[in-house]
């Protein structure tokens, strides 16, 4: 058995690590659960906001923290963008095309990025907060303990602008009934673009918080999309306190499997709770049935 | 809608079943006896490999098509089937000198068998979560194998050349292995054909197209995506079976990396889902497209291969959801309403 040390800070990483995945979560299940679309492509999402955050630093000097909001509001134009010129397309087609039209999307996005910016592995090397802090003989790196708490704040504001907001009454009433949402006045056509925006800034500002400690590349996304996928589904598909529960449990399962089992095995550990979710409670912990 | 033109219509435009089968069996035959003359044309090992890997995609279009296509459930994973087949023909040819004339099969078997418990423990799962599952089983595969030191880790395994010839499958010329794809391609589209033509091919529409109706009168559906998934699976380790001893080397990302399964799910989008030969087009096609693009563009390591992949698929999907063959059945439908007018 690890010493109590070693457990404490293995599970305050988790947690940390957690609300950066239920944050990235939250972006896909808003938009599944405002328009029944999984998006393939939302860990691209966080991907372009980790270069945004990379190329502000790199080009301008500035402080991945302070161009956060930023980088949410250039995704945010990005994801609404894109609902207007493509998935738009796809609202009302077979889930065939809806998955392979976002999986395309994936594709396309890591693509472009080896393009543009080349594959190689990227760093912000001398961001405004680096090092570890100390509390009670347990370290946690500075960065990462920034990002969580950053994770919370967001998680919270979204929560927030869904539920004490008109436009947020008014996607929420899009995501349980489409048609009666529409005969009461709502453009559901501009609610399922704001969803893609919110949802792509929510991986986009992730992505802006892991970048002063996680490596930048093209296909960095593909770390996340499986995870993310595990999250919604446990908390339940469309429920935003859901992921963010889901999320920390499932940081917690990834660096206790990597603690007990050997980090090969985290990855699998955790797709075997999603399997194991479905199977036994598919519509999530806090999903309703 | 076909539904929608005159009955009489219908019957002078479209020549009776027994006719069309005829005439579609002739232009079958004619395309085999083709392509069984290949090899005799085409002398340049190069070209003759690119024939090869045309046809390996085809089958696994095919397979795929089964469950995918035909029964609807869309499978993400398949790449754990064919992961499944090639490493159980190859271990057991090295380490018990197994022919892969039983190996390859066995293969198959054992794929079948986990794919009965995918079946079992995921059929109740529907559209997205169906698809998700299926991805995730196929990742702790890929994971399984990656740390599995007696299948040779993250190494992967190397078949011996030792011994050449039709026992142990392992050729010095392309051809062969031409054959040896082309025969299974073959089986499949036969399998496919016997699916589609039997009691199956009805219960299998009605799952896809209107589960809860075929539900209410009494169609027992997880029985028949069973089936689908048995037929499935099968086939498609059959699939890796024959690539581990024409490449003679295999390893995880090869044989059980996610863009496989999305590659055998694309060879029948592409051609036409749920359609017998949509597979086999879709293959050509994409075949083509990754060589040419490969050779035009690719090399450079800045992934324009990957951008005009990504296109093409997402054109597909949104323009042509249908695929080539589905593509053309509708243009001749709107011709012979046309004409019929």
């Amino acid at each position: 058995m690890p010493s109590t040390d070693i457990l404490l800070q293995t599970l305050l990483s988790g947690i940390l690590i957690g609300l950066i995945y239920a944050l990235v979560a939250i972006g896909l299940t808003i938009i599944f659960g405002v328009m029944d679309v999984v998006n393939f492509s939302h860990g691209e999402f966080l991907m372009i906001g980790m270069y945004s955050s990379f190329w502000l630093y790199a080009l301008f000097a500035l402080d991945p923290l302070l161009t956060l909001p930023l980088t949410a509001m250039m995704l945010f134009v990005f994801g609404f963008l894109l609902y207007r010129l493509l998935i738009r397309r796809i609202t009302d087609a077979p889930m065939l095309s809806q998955i392979f039209t976002t999986f395309g999307l994936m594709i396309l996005f890591r693509g472009l990025a080896q393009y543009f910016w080349k594959p190689d592995f990227r760093s912000i090397q001398h961001a405004s907060v680096e090092g570890t802090l100390q509390i009670a003989g347990i370290q946690i790196g500075l960065p990462q303990f920034v990002a969580g708490i950053g994770a919370v704040v967001v998680t919270v504001g979204i929560h927030q602008f869904i539920t004490r907001t008109r436009t947020g009454a008014a996607l929420e009433a899009t995501a349980a009934d489409r048609d009666a949402a529409r005969l009461m006045g709502i453009d559901s056509q501009k609610m399922f673009a704001i969803a893609w925006g919110i949802g792509a800034a929510c991986a986009g500002v992730a992505g802006g918080l892991l970048s002063t400690f996680f490596p930048i590349f093209p296909e960095v996304g593909a770390n996340f999309i499986l995870i993310a996928f595990v999250v919604v589904n446990l908390g339940g598909f469309g429920s935003i306190a859901g992921a963010f529960w889901a999320g920390i449990i499932v940081g917690l399962v990834e660096v206790m499997g990597g603690l007990l089992l050997g980090p090969q095995y985290k990855l699998a550990l955790v797709l075997a709770l999603f399997l194991a979710v479905l199977m036994w409670r598919p519509q999530g912990l806090l999903g309703k049935a | 809608m076909s539904s929608l033109a005159p009955k009489a219509d219908d019957a002078l435009t479209v020549p009776p079943i027994s006719r069309r089968l005829g005439r579609n069996a002739a232009i079958a035959l004619a395309v085999l006896v083709v392509a069984a003359l290949v090899p005799q044309v085409v002398t340049s090992p190069s070209r003759l490999n690119l024939a090869v890997l045309i046809l390996m995609a085809a089958q696994l279009g095919v397979a795929w098509n089964i469950l995918g296509g035909y029964a609807g459930q869309i499978s993400l994973g398949h790449a754990a089937f064919f992961g499944v087949g090639s490493y159980t023909a190859t271990l057991l040819f090295m380490n018990f000198g197994i022919s892969p004339w039983i190996g390859i099969p066995a293969g198959g078997l054992l794929a079948a068998l986990i794919g009965g418990v995918v079946g079992w423990s995921c059929f109740k799962l529907k559209g997205h979560y169906f698809a998700m599952a299926t991805i995730a089983i196929a990742e702790i595969v890929q994971i399984g194998f990656n740390n599995w030191e007696y299948a040779g880790a993250a190494v992967g395994l190397s078949l011996p050349m030792t011994e050449r010839g039709w026992r142990v499958m392992i050729f010095g010329d392309k051809a062969s292995y031409y054959y040896l794809a082309l025969g299974l391609l073959v089986l499949s589209l036969a399998v496919n054909f016997a699916i589609e033509r039997s009691f199956l091919g009805y219960y299998f529409r009605a799952i896809k197209d209107e589960p809860d109706a075929a539900r209410s009168v009494g169609v027992g559906l997880t029985i028949f995506k069973q089936i689908a998934l048995f037929a499935s699976s099968f086939l498609t380790a059959m699939g890796g079976g024959l690539y581990a001893f024409k490449e003679l080397y295999i390893d995880p990302p090869s044989v059980l990396a996610t863009g496989l399964s999305i590659k055998m799910a694309l060879s029948a989008i592409l051609g036409g889902v749920g359609t017998l030969f949509g597979p086999v087009v879709g293959a050509v096609i994409l075949t083509a497209i990754e060589e040419g693009s490969r050779a035009l563009l690719g090399g450079s390591g800045r992934g324009t291969d990957l951008i005009l992949y990504a296109l093409i698929i997402i054109g597909v999907a949104i323009f042509y959801p249908r695929g080539v063959i589905g593509w053309l059945l509708e243009r001749r439908d709107r011709k012979a309403r046309h004409a019929a007018r």
